[in-house]
């Protein structure tokens, strides 16, 4: 019944020359992981920004921790790079609640204080429950609640999303 | 029966003993434990994971080192942490240890982390206490210490990524150690390739080929050709009788020299849960040397308690 289409090689041209306007000297990318740590990784290289691109992860700092205990597959914060004093972009596949944002924000404070961070991301669902939002992003959607929409990665690093029908 | 330490969905609620835990539930608690280690390198040491959860030490028996780093990393998932030292007394068995827990529990307690002389207290806590409160045992008498068991299972991954290929010797007073039990339990269930427990017959019995590994009473042939030597404490208090001739009879025959090292891998490593008696199980050159990891395994501790304090407390019975 669905008649979404959302082609994710197009739009994460679009991203790339976004996250170009984006980036200011001293500035730096931080995928949040798992798909944003994608993105970032293919931007780090397209945009050719020296060094590796920051990975970050929400885990420790989630709201719904009590509810959903630890993630099975919640990736690993690394920052290859001093977070105190930098222009951090941080980077994410689909934009929803804003609490994934929110945590990753608190994250990268435990690492420092960065001069300033800003969010990009491919897609833009609607939805937030937090005042936060992107200052780029390549595509806004609605979808119902129900819906799941994330991003996938081949062998050959090629993007396509995944859409399904949640609970 | 189900396994006391999981829930309908197998998902682990306590931690009370390494034996009947699946191979998937051990990685995934090694796995989060790398992540938690790097918490230690941070600017800010701590992550909000047990913010407003009282975390209660009770140890019945004396401990410095397992309790300081429970502690540790319980305020370094921002808990807050109540140390109860509870020397043993006579009576202090049976109802009078759920009297304590009572009370402890009337004061809102979120988790007991307990050590005790007894074997099986820590389950006994977990069958009696209310459904929210997660237990993990700290130690219980000769039969668990799951969290060192853990703590020398990410030891011997993060030196040997794999356990397929490794054997594995565990050399000294068998018969009384909780620590060997829980890495006889995780090694096996992990898939080491082969696991020896390696001491004179009065302190490793031959029915601990039952849990499936090679008793050697030699210690030349214990050794040889290992990658992992994880050596034990001889465990003076615990001795009732005689069980050994002497500290240094004992030193001579199975103490690890760099002598009887030479006999493992050259890139084996040296273990030991602590605290050393130095020229007692281990020569002081060996303990000091460049193949041992004692105190990479205390800082590996911290993790490996953050890793399974925060995954318990995360799930639900």
């Amino acid at each position: 019944m669905s008649t979404l289409h959302l082609d994710a090689e197009a739009l994460y041209r679009d991203l790339a020359g976004g996250v170009r306007g984006l980036l200011q000297p001293n500035g730096a990318l931080v995928g949040i992981w798992s798909g944003g740590a994608w993105l970032a990784e293919r931007l780090q290289q397209d945009l050719k920004l020296e060094g590796d691109c920051g990975v970050i992860s929400s885990a420790m700092h989630r709201d719904d921790f009590d509810k959903r205990g630890l993630s099975s597959d919640a990736g690993q914060t690394r920052l290859p790079f001093e977070i105190e004093g930098r222009h951090v972009v941080l980077i994410d596949d689909v934009l929803y609640t804003g609490r994934t944002t929110r945590a990753v924000i608190n994250e990268l404070f435990d690492f420092g204080r960065p001069a300033s961070v800003t969010l990009a991301v491919l897609v833009d669902r609607g939805g937030r429950e937090l005042p936060i939002q992107p200052a780029y992003s390549a595509a806004r959607i609605t979808l119902p609640p129900a819906r799941r929409l994330s991003l996938a990665r081949d062998e050959a690093g090629r993007f396509s999303f995944n859409i399904e029908e949640g609970e | 029966m189900r396994n006391p330490q999981l829930n309908k969905h197998g998902e682990l609620i306590h931690l009370l003993s390494i034996e009947g835990l699946p191979r998937a539930v051990l990685h995934q608690l090694l796995d989060t434990a790398g992540s938690f280690l790097s918490v230690n390198e941070r600017e800010v040491k701590k992550v909000p994971l047990l913010r407003g959860k009282s975390v209660f030490n009770l140890f019945f028996e004396n401990s410095t080192r397992t309790r300081t780093t429970f502690e540790i990393a319980a305020k370094r998932l921002s808990a807050d942490v109540i140390n109860l030292d509870i020397a043993r007394s006579s009576t202090a068995k049976g109802e009078s240890l759920l009297d304590t827990i009572a009370n402890l529990s009337a004061m809102h307690a979120d988790m007991f982390v307990v050590r005790h002389s007894e074997s099986g207290a820590p389950y006994l806590i977990a069958r009696h206490c209310a459904p929210h409160v997660h237990v993990v045992n700290a130690g219980d008498g000769r039969h668990a210490h799951p969290t060192q068991g853990l703590l020398d299972m990410y030891t011997i991954r993060h030196y040997k990524q794999d356990f397929a290929n490794l054997v594995v010797a565990i050399v000294g007073d068998l018969v009384h150690s909780r620590v060997a039990r829980s890495d006889i339990h995780a090694l096996t269930t992990l898939g080491a390739a082969e696991v020896r427990a390696v001491g004179p017959k009065t302190l490793v019995p031959g029915d601990l080929k039952e849990m499936g590994v090679r008793v050697c009473h030699d210690m030349a042939e214990g050794i040889r050709d290992a990658d992992v030597i994880i050596m034990l404490r001889l465990q003076n208090e615990r001795m009732s009788g005689a069980m050994l001739p002497s500290a240094g009879e004992f030193f001579k025959n199975y103490g690890l020299t760099e002598e009887k090292l030479a006999l493992a891998k050259p890139d084996a490593i040296v273990m030991h849960p602590g605290p050393i008696n130095r020229g007692v199980e281990i020569d002081s050159a060996v303990a000091d040397g460049k193949q041992s990891v004692i105190l990479p395994q205390v800082t590996f501790g911290i993790a490996v308690r953050m890793a399974v304090m925060s995954t318990i407390a995360g799930n639900n019975p």
